[in-house]
């Protein structure tokens, strides 16, 4: 059966289940919205795969917007590029692991399981569904790496290769090893505990006291581990602090431990007692629990992106009128690159085509194509729309415009700076008192009974153990940490909650942050339209992908489209419409042979004609963001507000009517002067930047927390300490408060933890302490701290409409 | 009462094997993705089945 073309409007792909509107291609009964969606299904069914449609409706990507340029993976021909995509190679066999950022449902696991049901050279392959990660193994001989990842783009699913996926391979080792001193702790804290009950109940003469030896070396025996290897990361910790001359966590902990350990060997072996050994791993182990829990992270977010991200592996370069796929690095200034539509620029050039329309979204946030003529300067990063363009290198795609701010130092220092976490504070505190407190005790001993005095130095060190006072911090930050990824709040890591609680200064960006493209305001200035023009111009509207067009469409609301009518889209340029003969003509002055002149070329210009004739023209400006004005204005009263913008200061005024005054403008700011802008303020201030394009990035750095605000959370988001949906924009007063809130949970809970350390101190310089007060103190004063900062946290997040009450 | 020497003995070894296979399984990766499973399980076990579906399938899809 051929392809049926018709203009019906309801009917839904087959395939990925979006409306068809200018095409509906029928095969088997099925209709497609797309060339490519057919193409698709018909790989499928020829291989028995049609069971990927049963397992979920409409499971496929939308294949409009794909480009179809056969050679795009020559550079996977380079061997040395190829390579790099390998886990693991022999003789036989590869394995490979690609990103594919479109897996998103059960039949895609399904499908990318069954790989080698179309291809006899892919061994196996396995899906990682919540990293979007596919991993492959192939015959050399039978199937290569670009076959490979060709057939991948066939069936829709194209994985995402960037140039720091071949630059290095991130190891997930960290976790794990924390994970295997966790269990090793737990191991043994668990078998200490069994030998240790006769102690407990030694009153009561359980067990024949000849066990009470046995059961204390095996103690011994199980503490080592424990010591040696479950704390090793405690001693590495407290040594560098040290050495920096500085008093962190973990170096009262490192006391503790030595004291317990130390004590306990002299006890067993001096003295034929028990130790305190069960408490010492009962310890390591609710600690090395907190540290795990601290760290929550997100997987399928990136937090530190740079531009080769975002940038192409491989451009297509001219040579002598034949086009050669050549990797990125291999790039030089003066070469002839020819970018297509959809494509992404990869260095500053010259425009050497006639005309040029490049969206430069990823960079400003602002999605609206800019046009460009023959000779002008095009930025890297932006995205040619339209018809294929030649262009002439002039920098190096490491050195252009936007890609030196990742030459600046601020990318070169680590991010840990700026605030010294609030334990570290309280904890040199704490060391000195303990010590003092101890040394006080001993010495008045000293003069009743020496082998007292002994033991009350060894138990007051001991007892002031700081295990609630270190669990404190790491449970309300991770708990904080979740009901923020819960809100779609991303933090990179738990120390951006205390970062975020000591914030006074919040800098937007303007366009993409605080304006938003989709709520654009749209004027139309011109003839009157009357119902039918309406109509015709919802039709030719809904058929182009143009962000203006989608604009003017919004406008339009819900007038209904005509049927009979012919469109046609010229990328970059604007609609043509044929409708009872007559000619309408929507784009850009050129295209439409606009007369009239249009006043006031601010803002973005789309003309109407007809036959020639002028209509009218729509004047499109960005409008601000949903909520964006009670965002602002609830944080004028306690933060000082600054706005960054690459525009010109036209908005200004209309900005200071939406926004309220108060707020320092800032216009024309390239993205080095937004980086230098936040470090003349971080002399003095503690920064939040909220922004979202690539020339953010390095305010983003710079600022003591970066937000990055995103429309699509997993697929584009510059270097930053956390990511926020750009739904949840609203919620920003919200957040920051309830990072403060979770600082104070903090304090409160040192107190509550202190508070413990002084009924503990209080027995231990009496002397009084025994291994069963231990046992009993210990774990109860971990454990209610952990409840205490956990009930109060998501307390304070129901109350500040972070939760629904569900969640707790 | 001699016997509990040959009980601990015992339980250790146990506790240790069980110790040493949670880190094998966590080095084979059986701990990397915990969600990917939970779906596959439910997967049919091979695509035979669908074939001799195919007949009656489209009926299911209107």
């Amino acid at each position: 059966m051929g392809p049926n073309i018709s203009s019906a409007s309801v009917i839904v792909c087959f395939h990925c289940g979006e409306a068809c509107y200018e095409l509906v291609i029928d095969t088997e009964g099925k209709k497609f919205c797309c060339q490519g969606c057919k193409l698709v299904y018909e790989v499928l069914s020829e291989n028995d795969l049609s069971h990927y449609y049963e397992i979920a409706n409409h499971p496929g990507e939308s294949q409009k917007r794909k480009s179809f340029q056969t050679n795009r993976f020559d550079y996977l021909d380079d061997v040395d590029t190829a390579k790099r995509l390998l886990d693991f190679q022999n003789e036989h066999e590869s394995h490979l692991t690609l990103f594919i950022p479109v897996i998103h449902c059960t039949s895609c696991i399904w499908l990318l399981e069954n790989l080698n049901q179309i291809h006899s050279g892919v061994v196996s392959s396995r899906v990682d569904f919540i990293k979007k990660k596919v991993q492959i193994k192939v015959l050399r001989d039978k199937i290569s790496i670009k076959e490979l990842v060709s057939l991948l783009s066939t069936i829709g699913y194209e994985p995402k290769i960037n140039l720091s996926n071949l630059e290095e391979k991130v190891e997930p080792g960290l976790d794990r090893r924390l994970i295997q001193r966790l269990a090793v702790a737990g191991f043994c804290f668990g078998n200490m505990m069994l030998f240790s009950v006769p102690e407990y109940f030694s009153e009561a003469e359980l067990i024949d006291s000849s066990f009470r030896g046995l059961f204390s070396y095996l103690n011994v025996i199980l503490a080592i581990p424990v010591v040696v290897y479950s704390a090793s990361d405690y001693y590495r910790s407290a040594l560098n602090s040290l050495k920096q001359k500085q008093i962190n966590m973990d170096v009262p902990i490192v006391l503790g431990i030595i004291a317990l350990f130390v004590y306990s060997l002299w006890e067993i072996f001096a003295f034929q007692r028990s130790g305190y050994m069960d408490s010492l791993g009962g310890l390591l182990f609710f600690l090395l629990l907190g540290k795990i829990y601290q760290q929550k992270t997100f997987s399928t977010l990136e937090f530190d992106r740079d531009y080769k991200s975002y940038f192409p592996i491989a451009v297509t370069k001219k040579v002598k009128e034949e086009e050669v796929v050549i990797p990125l690095s291999k790039l030089l200034v003066g070469d002839i690159i020819l970018v297509r539509d959809e494509e992404l620029i990869p260095a500053d050039s010259v425009l050497l085509s006639t005309t040029a329309s490049i969206d430069y979204s990823f960079v400003t946030g602002e999605g609206v194509p800019v046009p460009k003529q023959k000779g002008e300067l095009v930025y890297a990063g932006g995205r040619q729309k339209g018809d294929a363009v030649l262009l002439a290198v002039q920098k190096l795609p490491s050195q252009g415009y936007l890609t030196d701010l990742w030459n600046n130092e601020a990318f070169q220092k680590q991010n840990e700076r700026l605030l010294e976490p609030l334990s570290n504070k309280i904890s040199s505190f704490f060391t000195w008192s303990v010590l003092f407190i101890a040394l006080a005790s001993f010495t008045y001993w000293i003069f009743i009974d020496l082998s007292v005095a002994i033991k009350v130095f060894a138990s007051v060190l001991i007892v002031a153990c700081p295990c609630a006072l270190a669990m404190s911090t790491p449970f309300t930050l991770g708990n904080t940490l979740r009901i923020f990824g819960k809100g779609r709040f991303y933090l990179k890591n738990a120390s951006v909650v205390e970062r975020l609680a000591v914030i006074d200064t919040v800098v937007f960006d303007k366009t993409g942050t605080l304006t938003d493209p989709a709520n654009a305001k749209v004027n139309y200035i011109g003839e009157v339209l009357s119902q039918q023009t309406k109509s015709i111009l919802k039709s030719m509207v809904e058929r182009s992908t143009h962000p203006l067009s989608n604009r003017i469409n919004y406008w339009l609301k819900d007038v209904i489209g005509e049927n009979s009518i012919q469109v046609k889209e010229f990328k970059g340029l604007g609609v043509h419409a044929i409708f009872k003969n007559q000619e309408f003509k929507l784009g850009s002055v050129v295209f439409t042979g606009f007369n009239k002149k249009v006043e006031n070329q601010v803002g973005n210009v789309v003309c109407l004609s007809v036959e020639g004739q002028d209509l009218g023209y729509f004047k499109i400006e960005s409008g601000l963001r949903t909520k964006a004005t009670e965002v602002v204005k609830q944080l004028a009263p306690d933060y000082e507000l600054h706005i960054l913008s690459g525009d010109y200061s036209h908005e200004q005024s209309y900005l200071e009517d939406m926004l309220g005054g108060g707020i320092q403008f800032n216009f024309q700011q390239s993205p080095g002067d937004k980086l230098n802008y936040l470090k003349n303020l971080n002399a003095s201030q503690q920064t939040l930047m909220i922004g979202d394009g690539l020339n953010d990035a390095g305010a983003l750095q710079e600022s003591s927390v970066g937000v990055a605000i995103s429309d699509r959370v997993s697929h584009f988001s510059p270097a930053s300490d956390a990511i926020m949906d750009a739904e949840v924009f609203g919620m920003i007063p919200n957040y920051l408060s309830f990072a403060k809130s979770s600082r104070l949970i903090i304090k409160a809970s040192f107190i509550l933890s202190l508070l413990y350390n002084l009924i503990g101190l209080g027995l231990a310089v009496q002397g009084l302490l025994s291994p069963v007060i231990c046992a009993i103190l210990m774990p109860l004063s971990s454990i209610s701290v952990v409840i205490f900062t956990t009930l109060t946290t998501n307390f304070v997040a129901l109350k500040k409409g972070l939760l629904t009450s569900k969640l707790v | 009462m001699e016997v509990i020497f040959l009980l601990i003995a015992i339980s250790l070894i146990l506790a240790s094997t069980f110790l040493f296979l949670f880190f094998k399984a966590m080095k084979d990766g059986q701990f990397d993705d915990n969600y990917t499973p939970s779906i596959r399980i439910l997967f049919e076990s091979n695509s035979k089945k669908s074939k001799k579906d195919q007949p009656s399938k489209p009926k299911s899809y209107e």
